[in-house]
């Protein structure tokens, strides 16, 4: 299925919680939705008997301008051969989404990337834990606004 | 007498018998730098150009050089790539464990300086001789097992002219 039916469809389902499709850009198709509608969005996508996506490929944290952070989900069907790609947002003062590790099991670790170096919440994860850098790191240093410490542990940080 | 030919020519031996005599300065060193053992771990892409050297091509076990699984077995260090700042602690607790004498080469521009993080790497540690003293720089974005030799190579050099007494006075 093209990402415009399975728009459509979505559409359908849920009435409010979904932007506008955009498509005709260098990059996949895509959608924004709304954060507290993702986990949602989610099992419909996955349990619906004409999208099955069974996989979740991707799932990443964005640094998305100066207020918001983003949440970005690529989704693949193996089953029926199809992918699309949605993103949500939630503002910097307050980055909690729902989890989606529930959904598919593969998210648990996506989410806790994201959250280690983009700082997202993801509400309702069993096990939410820096998974790149040490436990005792500062921050979350792929925010634009990050700024590199001197010292870590007594080590020099900077050239 | 195999062992005997890498000896040193210095190092005399009677025509018709199985005595030599040295100093033990010579042996010490012979002995220590035929018998590099080394900390058998790697850390990024430089680690690969590592682990050519020592397969069959290289073969690094030539030069009495093999990895050990163990610190406390090992004589060198080889910090083969990107040392970041979570791995660096772990880095000193290694070279804490190996006995002296211990040396340590720093392989390829990351464990150098911190390579192509130099700068935004806000998480790469700019240089292992922050951390622990280095021996040996070999540079390279990754250096060839060729130039890991030569490093290994110098490195022997270093031992062989050492003097106990002077590492004791
Ligand atoms: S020096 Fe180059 S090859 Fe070696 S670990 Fe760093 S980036 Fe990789």
């Amino acid at each position: 299925m093209e990402t415009a039916e399975i728009y459509e469809k979505l559409k359908k389902t849920f009435t409010e919680g979904i932007g506008e499709l955009k498509t005709n850009l260098p990059v996949n198709p895509f959608f924004f939705v709304d954060a507290d509608k993702v986990n949602a969005i989610c099992c419909f996508l996955r349990d619906e008997e004409s999208l099955q996506f069974d996989n979740l490929s991707c799932l990443s944290g964005v640094d998305y301008d100066k207020d918001n952070l983003a949440v970005v989900y690529h989704l693949y069907s193996y089953t029926l051969n199809h992918q699309l790609v949605i993103k949500t947002t939630v503002p910097k003062t307050n980055p909690v989404v729902r989890t989606v590790s529930d959904v598919w099991v593969a998210a648990e670790w996506h989410e806790r990337e994201a959250f280690d170096l983009i700082g997202v919440n993801f509400e309702g994860h069993p096990d939410l834990r820096r998974i790149l850098l040490p436990e005792d790191w500062e921050g979350h240093p792929l925010r634009k606004d990050y700024k590199v410490p001197d010292f870590y542990n007594g080590m020099k940080v900077p050239y | 007498m195999g062992l005997l030919n890498k000896l040193d020519a210095r190092i005399e031996q009677f025509e018709s018998g199985n005595i030599i005599i040295t100093s033990a300065d010579k042996l010490m060193n012979w002995s220590r730098l035929s018998s590099m053992w080394q900390v058998f771990f790697g850390l990024a892409c430089c680690a690969i150009e590592m682990m050519a050297a020592s397969a069959s091509h290289y073969d690094l076990d030539r030069f009495g050089i093999i990895p050990r699984p163990s610190p406390r077995h090992c004589d060198i260090i080889l910090i083969s790539g990107t040392v970041t700042l979570k791995m660096a602690s772990r880095i000193k607790r290694l070279w804490d464990q190996m006995p002296e004498p211990k040396y340590c080469l720093s392989m390829g521009s990351c464990a150098n300086s911190g390579g192509p993080y130099w700068e935004h790497g806000y998480h790469v540690l700019k240089g292992v001789d922050r951390v622990i003293p280095v021996d040996v720089y070999i540079p390279g974005c990754p250096p060839r097992p060729e130039a890991l030799i030569e490093g290994l190579l110098k490195l022997q050099e270093k031992i062989r002219n050492q003097s106990l007494a002077k590492i004791t006075a």
